[in-house]
């Protein structure tokens, strides 16, 4: 190859290694699947309560005017245990409404959950069947949802909410809204 | 005190690769011969230390010495002694040990078989593979090092991934390293030849049968993956172009490229500087193949330890290398001038058409695995690219190869003749045809691309029959046959047995994609279910205890017309370190096609779930991949490729019988 035409291999991998670099920053986690309900209403639902008597949720109630935390928990899922605390302070230092789904848990399960590490939602419900989570894009739980006043999808958790994240992502983005 | 050995060993080596990677240099400058020697020494020095620290953190894994942190985090004391052995492997550094362990095997190779190379160029290379070896040996120390101990040490492992737990994968990764690690001896050759600014066909000779070795073990080392997925992961497929399947990919195509492109340069003198440039992309491939999927940039299903400061390392030392080498290959590239000249229809040209094409499909590969990723940077919306955008490309750029294929070996160096060697495949061209069209007109025009893919299947195999029967005028004078068959050179029958596989692979791929029956149901014991031909009985499904997993069985009597064929005993295994489900496909090869069942979940009420499959011909994925293995073994011991050919017979090896090689 004569000219400057021996330049092109060279010329890829850079662009190819800037990609690597630029994709290699930040705190991106190559398995998280973003969700395409970012910055749309959230989908329409309506789920029983948790407790008996209690009203039950549907998405209506999410346009309180204030950004508002859905969380998708079940008392089987290791994780959910991991963040529980960080939930008891959003909730109780921070005073973050946070409305609980009980996702394919047994009502007795969920419960007996939130007695034993405390509960942290302002009203709790049951997503039996997980047709709600499907709707909501979960691809496993735990996974936060933050909704802003008029209940519109603002950001999405992955995973549970531990380590570093609470400060670093989830709080920004909460105090954006407020 | 083995696994502080180990580390001392590790040190030392890298201390040596330093001093290997600046004295043959200097002694190169300074005219000095014996510095330039030393090379070898260092070489050797190398291999030994290399091996030392490989023994040191085996004997670990085979002691389950939990006080070393690596052992702990990845073994366990009731896994078996062939998966304590693999588990050692089986980890992010274990795994750069094995590949600092090969790649000083290869250097040590080269010093002891290298000896008919001038030992001006001989040290140059060693110089290249210790330079690789301090990138590999700094990152193994300062980021990876696998013999950092534990205190206080766990009384018991955390264990190996159970799907690793597999014969079939305890060997692929060592063999598929040899094949990556093996292209290494081919960049160090191209390397030094660009120092030194000349490329002669004696270099291609040299090179060439590492090239092939690195392409006999990537060949096989692919295969046995495959193989893996297939009755492992238990839904019957057996490539999924997951980036790490790609990335072990690229590399085979750019070897199968580089062995056709070096037989221009040593036949021909021509395509010198195309022969350097693959030589450094094949083992580009090979870098990104290993490092890519652990630098936390892409995901992928055999992403282990990601972690960004390794990936940062990772991308660093990558960049240097890769875009290194292709520096100085712009740099130096224009002294490599051509020189022999060939005409449109001749033997170079269809082996630059097989470059053309086998290269196109490893930037396609190279594309759809990283598009995902530019587009993220772009946009930031994620997509995947999913197999039907690699099978229309694969379909597109593999089918013309095919057909050259068949020409290409018949046709003559310098010019050549395609209407003579189109009337020798006249019998393969008809009876392809007709193959393709029975197939399309049977099914009326519902299996088009079976329909080609048989007939490119058929073309193949019988080309490769008819060009072996020309050489030997098997029908002009079956009587000499014998005689005549013992002439032909040992790299051509490997030339013959490698295309057959291929024309088999594709007949395998084909029928079992076309014909593949399947059925997904629930079954209680003693129920009957017919698939393919075969009535397939659940007789019963019973619990059994392995050494650190238990597992449930199904037990299926499988007969034909009432007599019996197989017994198949697929499991549903639980393992407790670390708790994990996996399936044992139960399977049984017959000329015909595989049997092969999966048992699931219970379902209550006494029933399974279970998916029962006839893959017709799908051995020939397996069959196809041996002889093409075979044929790079049979090649490997041409005389020409063991004798490594002095400057002074270069007269002798091109005469006529040589060429038609």
């Amino acid at each position: 190859m004569q000219g400057y035409r021996r330049y092109i291999p060279l010329l890829i991998v850079v662009a190819i290694f800037a990609l690597f670099l630029k994709m290699l920053g930040g705190d991106r986690n190559p398995k998280e699947i973003k969700s395409v309900l970012l910055d749309k209403p959230v989908p329409v639902f309506s789920l029983p309560a948790l407790y008996e008597g209690k009203p039950s949720l549907t998405e209506a109630d999410l346009k309180t005017g204030k950004p508002i935390l859905v969380n998708f928990f079940a008392s089987w899922c290791v994780p959910c245990r991991a963040e529980h605390d960080n939930l008891m302070r959003l909730a109780h230092d921070q005073g973050v409404p946070i409305i609980g789904i009980a996702y394919k848990d047994e009502p007795q399960r969920s419960i007996g959950f939130l007695e034993e590490l405390g509960n942290p939602f302002v009203a709790t419900v049951k997503d039996r069947d997980g047709r709600t989570a499907i709707d909501w894009g979960v691809t496993g739980v735990p996974e936060t949802f933050l909704i802003d006043g008029d209940g519109i999808l603002r950001y999405r958790h992955w995973g549970p909410i531990v380590g570093d994240s609470l400060e670093k992502r989830l709080l920004p983005q909460l105090k954006e809204l407020q | 005190m083995i696994p502080e050995i180990g580390h001392f060993a590790l040190i030392a080596a890298l201390m040596l690769s330093l001093l290997g990677a600046v004295v043959p240099h200097v002694g190169i400058r300074r005219g000095d011969t014996r510095l330039m020697a030393m090379a070898e020494q260092i070489a050797y020095g190398q291999f030994l230390m290399a091996m030392m620290a490989f023994a040191a953190l085996t004997y670990a894994y085979v002691g389950s010495d939990f006080s070393v942190m690596n052992v702990a985090a990845n073994s366990h004391t009731a896994k078996p002694l062939l998966y304590k052995i693999s588990g050692v492997w089986g980890n992010h550094e274990g795994s750069l040990l094995l590949w600092v362990f090969v790649l000083s095997l290869f250097s040590a190779a080269v010093a002891l078989r290298g000896k008919s190379l001038p030992l001006r160029f001989r040290s140059r290379v060693l110089a290249v593979q210790s330079a690789l070896l301090v990138g590999f040996l700094l990152f193994i120390l300062l980021s990876s090092n696998p013999f950092l101990r534990l205190d206080p040490a766990p009384l018991e492992g955390n264990g190996l991934n159970p799907l690793l737990q597999d014969p079939g994968l305890a060997f692929h990764p060592p063999m598929l390293y040899v094949g990556y690690v093996g292209l290494s001896v081919t960049f160090s050759f191209a390397i030094a030849a660009l120092i030194e600014g000349e490329v002669t066909p004696l270099w291609a000779r040299w090179v060439r049968p590492w090239t092939l070795a690195a392409w006999v073990f990537l060949t096989a080392g692919i295969a046995l993956g495959s193989w893996w997925a297939y009755y492992e992961l238990g839904w019957g497929g057996w490539w999924f172009w997951d980036p790490v399947e790609n990335a072990s990919f690229m590399p085979w195509l750019a070897a199968a490229a580089l062995l056709h492109s070096s037989i221009v340069v040593e036949k021909r003198d021509a395509l010198k500087s195309w022969t350097i440039l693959l030589a450094i992309v094949a083992f580009s491939f090979s870098l990104l193949g290993t490092f890519l999927v652990r630098s936390g940039v892409l995901t992928s299903v055999h992403a282990f330890a990601v972690d960004p400061e390794r990936g940062v390392y990772i991308l660093a030392f990558l960049a240097l290398i890769i875009g290194g080498s292709l520096a100085l290959y712009a740099w130096r590239a224009p002294r490599l001038s051509p020189s022999g000249l060939f005409g449109m229809v001749s033997r170079e040209s269809a082996l630059v058409l097989n470059n053309i094409l086998l290269s196109t499909f490893a930037a396609v590969v190279l594309v759809g695995t990283l598009y995902p990723l530019v587009l993220e940077a772009v946009n930031g919306t994620q997509i995947t690219v999913g197999p039907p955008f690699f099978e229309y490309a694969a379909t597109v750029l593999m089918s013309p190869l095919i057909v050259a294929l068949g020409f290409g070996p018949l046709l003559a160096w310098k010019r050549g003749r395609i209407g003579k060697s189109a009337q020798i495949l006249l019998p393969a061209a008809i009876i392809s045809l007709v193959i393709f069209w029975s197939v399309v007109w049977s099914s009326t025009g519902g299996l088009v691309m079976t329909g080609v893919g048989l007939g490119l299947g058929a073309w193949l195999i019988i080309s490769v029959f008819l060009e072996i029967s020309s050489r030997t005028k098997l029908f002009k004078q079956p009587s000499r046959f014998f005689k005549r068959a013992g002439r032909v050179p040992r790299a051509t029958w490997g030339m013959s047995l490698a295309h057959m596989g291929l024309g088999i692979i594709i007949l395998g791929i084909t029928i079992s994609e076309a014909w593949t029956e399947e059925v997904l149901k629930l079954m209680r014991a003693g129920e009957t279910t017919d698939v393919g031909g075969y009535s397939f009985t659940l007789e019963h499904v019973s619990p059994i205890a392995g050494p650190n997993y238990t597992a449930v069985r199904g037990s299926f009597l499988v007969e034909k017309n009432d007599t019996f064929i197989a017994r198949l005993l697929p499991e549903d295994r639980v393992y407790s370190d670390p708790p994990m489900n996996t399936t044992e496909a139960g399977i049984y090869p017959l000329v015909r096609g595989d049997l092969y069942a999966v048992i699931g979940e219970y379902a209550g009420g006494n029933a399974w779930s279970v998916r029962l499959y006839f893959k017709p011909f799908i051995s020939g994925l397996w069959l196809g991949a041996i002889l093409m293995v075979v044929g790079g073994l049979v090649s490997l011991t041409d005389r020409r490729q063991r004798i490594g050919a002095p400057a002074g017979k270069r007269n002798k090896a091109s005469s006529p019988t040589a060429a038609e090689a």
